[in-house]
């Protein structure tokens, strides 16, 4: 069973949570992170050119491209994690330049090593799956998808096509960090794409609190939060990972119990 | 003649691919809305009533044909071709940048959608949009980092007039490609209602093709022209290369003639081992901005800043089909540092009266490079892409005056 589908199979929703690479005292904030009950890991590449992301993570990868992380600090980072948490899935999330400029099968072949379970590229959409998608199927590593509220039923079916881990719903039109979705309108979006999917179905984009978190971890096999950790690393510095450590857990604690209060 | 299947003309793919080069690589969000702008597209395409619109327009609005002068006095000086200058500056706003504006605002109107956003780097595509977007009484939206906002006040201040909000960008770099950045945030966020009328020949399919099909107006018509003038085809064109939508429009319609040689001029900067514009003559193919392409860019694929005198050139990357013309050989592309543009800036002025845009400058300067190499029957044709009375503050402080 993949750490993927172990982490899925549990009758309780996950957390799933975001920061970017070397940004802050990464290797303490993705241990904070665990610690306090994040159940799949996105570690976010830096680009200097983040057209998909808020103020928040622009501002993220911009601090980290200034201390000089490369992407073999990045792989570094991931070796690393693998090492210490061998069973929390690790997802690789960036723009396709970085991920693609020695080459899809190099990519495929060093996140396989480093024990990256997963990768979503922002930039890649299916149409262009050829660019990166086959050589991290080949080397046994999952493309995730994204779905947003543009995906109609028509595209629905090419999205899915060569996905693999989990279902991304991208709940807002929009940047990362920003507005949040209604929450009718999640429910029906989620029913909708597991209708069409086995895979599990991760909601976010615009979620920063542990009561948004619940209410979509009702319905939704995974929630999604990025900004609202970056704003915390924005604060704190190298000194971050105890309030990670601490926020983390009121998350995990709203999303864990959320199905159980729901039944 | 033209072989279809040997045509140079048929690119891009289905899918937007110029050989390797193209794509779309865009967030999933606007996946649909690039498919339904290319669908719209093609039934414009096929709709003689749009294109009788936009020849209207371009006609008595933009004030097209645009002459194509014999430079005598710059022939004479540099001893050589005979040169022409494709006028592009005396179109209305100043530039080639109009010729696509007018286009996709028609789609846009098409496709019912009711607001317009623009990126634009010195201003010259930011007014070009705030013109016609003032024209069809829609409200525009400029991106402009916030470093060219303060070097461009006038154009800034003309794109108020015209009834746009300018939006100072201030992530990034704050230049035209974070600009870009940032308008394609906007348009992500406002897809259901929003219009992105990009400047150049990049981007998502299709907006490499059709912003290269509403800009071969000006191959089509210097064909005409020198056909009338000189009874035969030129021997070469020389056009400066940004993004590339003046030099694209210039050279398509020349693709298939063999015997026309063909010049890109890049921005090479303060040279091309120190600061510099030049994708093809620094870069490497890679993803940015909605298409695969030449980019500049570390080894790690992170972008780097480019540098030009002319703002209209200052940035990372070139169109998609550039970068294929450059990959096969059909076209030539030659480096011009600011230095040699700001010296043509000075030349085409004193002797033919014509102010270039600085942009425009490149190419002049390749022709003074080029044209005393070749015999006096021969011809080339300049696309004097733009004027530069935009430029005059930029070159005052290049030469040390105060205004």
């Amino acid at each position: 069973m993949t750490r993927f589908a172990s982490t899925f199979a549990k009758s309780q929703t996950a957390l799933v949570a975001f920061i970017t690479a070397g940004d802050g005292d990464t290797a303490a904030n993705l241990d904070a992170l665990v610690a306090g009950g994040a159940d799949v890991i996105e570690l976010g590449m830096p680009f200097t050119d983040p057209m998909a992301d808020g103020p928040a993570i622009q501002a993220a990868n911009l601090r980290s491209l200034a201390k000089g992380t490369t992407t073999a600090d990045i792989f570094a980072m991931a070796t690393a994690f693998r090492q210490r948490h061998p069973d929390v899935p690790l997802v690789l999330m960036g723009y396709a330049n970085p991920m693609t400029i020695r080459g899809a099968d190099w990519f495929a072949a060093k996140c396989a090593k480093a024990g990256v379970d997963g990768v979503i590229c922002v930039d890649i959409p299916s149409e262009e799956d050829a660019e990166l998608g086959p050589s991290l199927r080949a080397a046994g590593v999952d493309l995730i998808r994204l779905a947003t509220p543009t995906t109609d039923p028509a595209r629905l079916p090419a999205v899915l096509t060569g996905a693999g881990g989990f279902l991304y719903y991208v709940s807002v039109a929009g940047i990362t960090g920003l507005q949040q979705a209604a929450q009718a309108s999640i429910e029906e979006a989620v029913t909708r794409l597991k209708a069409a999917t086995d895979l599990p179905v991760a909601v976010g984009f615009g979620v920063r609190t542990p009561e948004q978190a619940a209410q979509i971890a009702r319905v939704a096999d995974g929630v999604v939060v990025g900004s609202a950790f970056i704003d915390i690393i924005a604060e704190h510095g190298d000194a971050a990972a105890p309030h990670v450590e601490a926020f983390t857990r009121t998350l995990a604690d709203a999303i864990h119990g959320a199905k159980e209060i729901a039944a | 003649m033209t072989n279809l299947t040997n045509s140079l003309r048929t690119q891009p793919d289905e899918r937007g691919h110029f050989g390797p080069f193209g794509g779309r690589y865009v967030a999933e969000t606007l996946m649909p809305l690039i498919l339904d702008l290319e669908r719209e597209y093609r039934a414009a395409q096929a709709d003689p009533a749009f294109k009788a619109e936009f020849d209207d327009l371009l006609k008595n609005y933009v004030g097209r044909p645009s002459p194509l002068w014999f430079a005598r006095r710059l022939t004479e000086h540099l001893g050589g071709a005979k040169i022409y200058l494709k006028r592009e500056d005396l179109n209305h706003t100043g530039a080639h940048k109009i010729n696509n504006c007018i286009g996709q605002i028609l789609l846009a109107r098409r496709m019912g959608k009711q607001k317009i956003i623009a990126e634009t780097g010195a201003g010259q595509h930011g007014v070009a949009t705030a013109t016609v977007a003032a024209l069809f009484g829609l409200p525009c939206t400029i991106f402009m980092g916030a470093v060219d906002v303060a070097r461009q006040q006038p154009n800034v201040f003309r794109m108020k007039l015209l009834g746009a909000e300018v939006v100072a960008v201030e992530s990034g770099a704050k230049t035209l490609k974070d600009a870009m950045n940032e308008a394609l945030r906007h348009w992500v966020a406002n897809v259901h209602d929003t219009f992105y009328i990009i400047g150049t020949v990049a981007g998502p399919h299709p907006y490499p093709e059709l912003v290269r099909d509403f800009q071969s107006v000006i191959g089509d018509e210097a064909k005409a022209q020198i056909l009338e003038a000189e009874g035969r085809l030129p021997d070469m064109l020389i056009a400066p290369v940004g993004g590339g939508s003046n030099a694209i429009g210039l050279f398509h319609p020349f693709l298939d003639d063999a015997e026309v040689e063909i010049v890109g001029v890049e921005a090479a900067g303060e040279g091309l081992d120190k600061k510099h514009a030049a994708s093809l003559a620094g870069g490497r193919p890679g993803i940015l901005h909605g298409n695969k392409t030449y980019l500049l860019q570390d080894e790690d694929g992170q972008i780097t800043e480019a540098h030009s005198i002319s703002a209209g050139l200052d940035y990372p990357g070139i169109g998609p089909e550039h970068s294929w013309l450059h990959d096969i050989g059909r076209v030539r592309y030659e480096p011009v540092t600011d230095d040699e543009a700001l010296a043509s800036f000075q030349k085409l002025t004193k002797l033919e009266g014509i102010i270039p845009a600085l942009e425009s400058a490149h190419a002049i300067a390749a022709a003074e490079r080029i044209a005393p190499t070749l015999g006096k029957d021969r011809i080339i044709i300049v696309n004097c892409s733009g004027r530069g009375d935009k430029d005059i503050f930029t070159v005052a402080d290049a030469l040390g005056v105060r205004l």
